[in-house]
C-alpha cells in the first residue's frame, strides 16, 4: 500500500463532506487524513484527502469520487511535483530544568512557542509530514501531554492552477 | 405509520394561481417555453414542478409531513396520483412504471417511517440502474434535528443508495431542485434520486418559475465513446476465433437493443444475454446462448469461460456472473463498454475500456467493424461455433418430473410464458421462480421482462407489475411471484383491485422459502432451519392465496395438476377487468439447475446435482 493525496474540488454546499468521507468508509478506504477549507472561489470548496491504498484501488475510488454530483474535479497530487504541509500544535511538559532543552528544538525546527505556563509550553509548527514527524520525535523525551494536528494541505508546484477549468465550468453553467 | 401529526400551523386559504396554460415540457428542461413566475405555496411549486417535468403518474401515500402538497396535488389535472397501501410498493411500483414506459417512475411518501420504508425500493432501483424521484415530506425545517415526531434523516439514510438526493428547507428552491432530479435520474446511468422537503417549505409563499437550464458543475455523463478504442475493440472482434458478447441491461436502458442486434448478425460472435438483459436479443436467435452465470445456460457459461474475448456492454461483470472472479474466461482479452466509467475495470480486468453510451458505442463499432471486414475479410468462426453448438447439444435446459406427482415448477412457468406470448410483460420476485422465469420464458423483445436482479428484492414482483400495467395498459402484465416473495407486498393487490389496474399474479407456491431451501438441501445436509412456510399441499395454508385473492377483490384460481394448468392459465388471461391471483402449487423439491455455487469458479458449474461437464472430452 502507498499513500496518495488527492485534492478534490467540490461544490461548497451542505452535506458535501459527508458525501466524501462516507464513500470512503463504503468502498472499505481508510483515510489517513482530510482537510477541508475554502478556496478563491466561493462555490468551490476543496478537499484534501491522504489515503492509504494500491494504484488500481485508487483509481475506483477516483472514479467513485467522481460519480458524486457535487464533485467537481479530483487531482492526484504526486510528491515530487506539490508542496504538502500541515500544522501541529503539541503541549510539551518544560519544567525549570528542561524548559531551555525544549526552546533549542523549537528554534532548530524553526516552530514557534505560542503559549507559556510554568510547567508547559504550546509549540506550533508547520511543515511536511515528514519534518512534523521529526519534531514530535525530537520533543519526544520532554514529555508530550496533549497534540492537536490537522490533516494535511497540498497544492502542486509551478504556474497551472487546478481550479481554472473548475472555475470556469462553475462560471459557465452559473 | 401514515397517521398524521396535527398540522404545525392552521392551514393556510390557498391563494388563488394563475395557471399558465403550459404544454408539457419535457423532464430535460430548456425546450419548453419559459414557464412563470407566479406566486404559489411551496406546495403547488411542488405539484406545478411534477407537472412541468411530465409526470403523468405518481404512486405514493400521504402523512403528516407531505400534507400540504397531498392539498394541491388533489386539484392536478395532469398527474394521477394512486394511493399505494405501502411505502415500499410506491417505490417498485415507480421502478416497474419507469421500465415499461422509459420515463422516470415517481413516488411520495411522508417523512420518518413513510421514508424508511423507501429505503428497500431506492437501493432496489439504485442497484439496477431505474430511474425513480421519490419525494417525501419532512418535519418542520426548525424542528430537524431535534428527534420530532416522525423525524428521520432521509437524506442521510440514502446516501448510500441512491445516485444523489436532496434536502430542501428554503421553498425557492423547489422547482430546481426537482428539475435537476429529473435531470439526474434520467441521463448518465439512470438511478433513483430523492428529494426530501421540510413541511414549512411547502406550507411557505414562494415563486414557482420553471428552470430552462439546468446547472450542475460536477455532472457531466460522458456518452460519446472514444474513437480509438472503438477502432481497437472492432479489430479484436473482427479477429477473434472465440468471441462472446456479453450484454447487460445498459442495453435496456439505452434502448439499443436493435442496434445490438445488428452487432450480433455483423459480427457472428456468440452473444450471451445477463438477468438484467433478458429479450435484449430474442431467445430464438441463432446466436443467442442465454443467460450467464450462477444459473445461465451451460452453453453461455462455458462460452465465456473458453472465449478469447468477451465483449461486455452495458454490464457490471456482477458476482453472480463472474463466478470465482480469478479462474473467470482465463483467455479472453475484454472489452468493456458502460456509461459508468466505475464499473470499467472494477471487477474483471479489462483490455479496452471503453465510456460512452452503450447505444453510440454500439453504433460506431458497427461503421468500424465494416471496415474491418472490408480490408481483412470475416474471421472464420466455424470451429467456434461447432463447440457451442455441441454445448447447447448437450447441455440444453430442461428440468426433471418431480418425485412427488406434484406440479414442476417450470412446467408451470414455461406454459405462462407459451400461452400469454412474447408482448406481455414479466416480472418476477426473487429466488427460484425467478431464475426459471428467467430461463423458461422466451423472450423476444426488451423490456418483456423485469426483475430485482442486483439487491435480490423479494416482494418486488406484485407492486413492480402493478407499475408496469399503469405504464403499459395494454400488455398482459404477469407477476410470477413465490409464495414467501408474495407475502411481502401483496398489499398492493388493494391498490390494483381499487384503481382498476388488472395484474395477473401466478404464485409459484412451493410452500417454502425455495432457494434457501435448496442451498440447505445443497450445503447444509437438508437441515431445513426455518424455510417453511405452510401454505402448499398438505399444509394448514396459511394464508390461504385464493381466499386472500377473494378478500382484496381479485379474481383467485388454485392449479394444482398438471392437466389443469393450461386451462388455468387461459382463464387467467380472459379476465382483462380485475386482478388474478393463481395458486400453482408446486413441488417443494424441484431445483434451479444448472448451478454454479457461490465462490466457486464457473468450470465447475453442475448441470444436474453432482453433474459437472467433463471439459477435456468437450474441448
Amino acid at each position: 500500500m502507498t499513500r496518495h493525496t488527492l485534492s478534490v474540488l467540490v461544490e461548497n454546499k451542505p452535506g458535501v463532506l459527508t458525501r466524501v468521507a462516507g464513500l470512503f468508509a463504503r468502498r472499505s478506504f481508510n483515510i489517513h487524513s482530510l482537510a477541508v477549507g475554502p478556496t478563491e472561489h466561493e462555490e468551490i470548496s476543496r478537499i484534501t484527502v491522504v489515503v492509504d491504498v494500491d494504484a488500481r484501488p485508487l483509481e475506483q475510488v477516483t472514479k467513485q469520487l467522481n460519480k458524486l454530483v457535487n464533485v467537481i474535479k479530483i487531482v492526484e497530487l504526486e510528491d515530487d511535483s506539490s508542496v504538502r504541509r500541515e500544522l501541529l500544535m503539541v503541549k510539551v511538559r518544560a519544567e525549570q530544568g528542561q524548559r531551555t532543552g525544549v526552546l533549542e528544538v523549537v528554534d532548530l525546527f524553526r516552530a514557534h512557542v505560542v503559549d507559556v505556563s510554568a510547567e508547559s509550553v504550546v509549540v506550533e509548527a508547520i511543515g511536511s509530514p515528514t519534518k512534523i514527524a521529526a519534531l514530535l520525535a525530537s520533543l519526544e523525551p520532554f514529555g508530550i501531554r496533549e497534540i492537536v494536528q490537522s490533516g494535511t494541505v497540498a497544492i502542486g508546484r509551478g504556474p497551472r492552477s487546478i481550479t481554472d477549468r473548475a472555475l470556469e465550468r462553475v462560471g459557465r453553467s452559473a | 405509520m401514515v397517521q398524521g401529526s396535527p398540522p404545525a400551523a392552521p392551514p393556510t386559504p390557498r391563494p388563488p394561481v394563475t395557471r399558465t396554460p403550459a404544454t408539457a415540457a419535457p423532464h430535460t428542461a430548456g425546450a419548453g417555453s419559459a414557464i412563470g413566475p407566479e406566486r404559489v405555496t411551496g406546495a403547488q411549486s411542488i405539484v406545478r414542478s411534477l407537472e412541468e417535468a411530465g409526470v403523468e403518474v405518481v404512486f405514493g401515500i400521504p402523512g403528516g409531513t407531505i400534507l400540504p402538497t397531498y392539498d394541491p396535488l388533489m386539484d392536478s389535472r395532469r398527474v394521477r396520483h394512486i394511493l399505494v397501501r405501502h411505502e415500499q410498493g410506491g417505490g417498485h411500483a415507480a421502478s416497474g412504471y419507469a421500465q415499461a414506459t422509459g420515463r422516470v417512475g415517481v413516488t411520495i411518501a411522508t417523512s420518518g417511517p413513510g421514508a424508511t420504508n423507501l429505503v428497500t425500493a431506492l437501493a432496489d432501483a439504485n442497484m439496477d440502474s431505474i430511474p425513480v424521484v421519490a419525494i417525501t415530506g419532512q418535519v418542520a425545517a426548525h424542528l430537524i434535528g431535534t428527534d420530532a415526531f416522525q423525524e428521520a434523516d432521509i437524506v442521510g439514510i440514502t446516501l448510500p443508495v441512491t445516485k444523489h438526493n436532496y434536502l430542501v428547507t428554503d421553498p425557492d428552491d423547489i422547482p430546481r431542485v426537482i428539475a435537476e432530479a429529473f435531470h439526474i435520474a434520467s441521463t448518465g446511468r439512470p438511478g433513483p434520486v430523492l428529494v426530501d422537503i421540510a413541511k414549512t417549505a411547502q406550507a411557505a409563499m414562494t415563486t414557482f418559475s420553471w428552470p430552462q437550464e439546468i446547472s450542475l458543475p460536477g455532472y457531466h455523463p460522458v456518452t460519446k465513446p472514444h474513437a480509438k478504442q472503438v477502432r481497437e475493440a472492432a479489430r479484436l472482434l473482427a479477429t477473434a476465433r472465440r468471441p462472446v458478447i456479453l450484454a447487460g441491461g445498459g442495453v435496456v436502458r439505452a434502448g439499443a437493443s436493435a442496434l445490438l442486434r445488428r452487432l450480433v448478425d455483423a459480427s457472428g460472435a456468440a452473444v450471451t444475454t445477463t438477468l438484467m438483459a433478458r429479450g435484449v436479443i430474442p431467445d430464438d436467435h441463432p446466436q443467442q446462448l442465454g443467460m450467464p452465470g450462477m444459473h445461465g445456460t451451460v452453453a453461455a457459461v462455458a462460452a465465456l469461460q473458453r472465449a478469447d474475448l468477451i465483449v461486455g456492454l452495458g454490464t457490471r461483470f456482477d458476482d453472480r456472473v463472474t463466478g470465482l472472479l480469478s479462474s473467470f474466461a482465463p483467455q479472453a482479452a475484454v472489452v468493456h463498454a458502460d456509461i459508468d466509467p466505475a464499473e470499467i475495470g472494477k471487477n474483471v480486468r479489462v483490455d479496452v475500456p471503453i465510456v460512452g453510451d452503450v447505444a453510440e458505442v454500439i453504433a460506431e463499432l458497427l461503421v468500424e467493424l465494416e471496415k474491418e471486414h472490408r480490408q481483412h475479410g470475416r474471421p472464420d468462426l466455424e470451429g467456434w461455433w461447432r463447440q457451442l453448438d455441441a454445448w447447447r447439444e448437450t447441455f440444453p435446459l430442461g428440468y426433471d418430473e418431480t418425485d412427488d406427482g406434484h406440479l414442476a415448477p417450470q412446467y408451470v412457468i414455461s406454459r405462462i410464458g407459451e400461452l400469454t406470448g412474447p408482448e406481455a410483460i414479466y416480472v418476477a420476485g426473487v429466488g427460484q421462480h425467478q431464475m426459471w422465469a428467467a430461463q423458461f420464458i422466451s423472450y423476444r423483445r426488451p423490456g418483456a421482462w423485469m426483475n430485482s436482479g442486483g439487491l435480490g428484492t423479494m416482494g418486488y414482483a406484485v407492486p413492480a407489475a402493478m407499475g408496469a400495467k399503469v405504464g403499459a395498459p395494454d400488455r398482459t402484465v404477469w407477476a410470477i411471484d413465490g409464495d414467501g416473495c408474495f407475502q411481502m407486498t401483496n398489499q398492493e393487490l388493494a391498490t390494483c383491485t381499487i384503481n382498476e389496474i388488472p395484474i395477473k399474479v401466478a404464485i409459484i407456491n412451493n410452500s417454502s422459502l425455495g432457494m434457501v431451501r435448496q442451498w440447505q438441501t445443497l450445503f447444509y445436509e437438508s437441515r431445513y432451519s426455518n424455510t417453511d412456510l405452510h401454505t402448499g399441499h398438505g399444509t394448514v395454508r396459511v394464508p390461504d392465496f385464493v381466499k386472500l385473492a377473494d378478500a382484496y377483490g381479485a379474481v383467485g384460481l388454485r392449479c394444482e395438476t398438471k392437466a389443469d394448468v393450461d386451462d388455468t392459465i387461459r382463464r387467467a388471461l380472459e379476465i382483462d377487468d380485475q386482478p388474478v391471483v393463481v395458486d400453482f402449487t408446486v413441488s417443494r423439491d424441484a431445483m434451479v439447475w444448472p448451478m454454479v455455487a457461490a465462490g466457486v469458479g464457473n468450470d465447475d458449474i453442475q448441470y444436474a446435482r453432482g453433474l459437472t461437464p467433463a471439459w477435456d472430452r468437450e474441448d
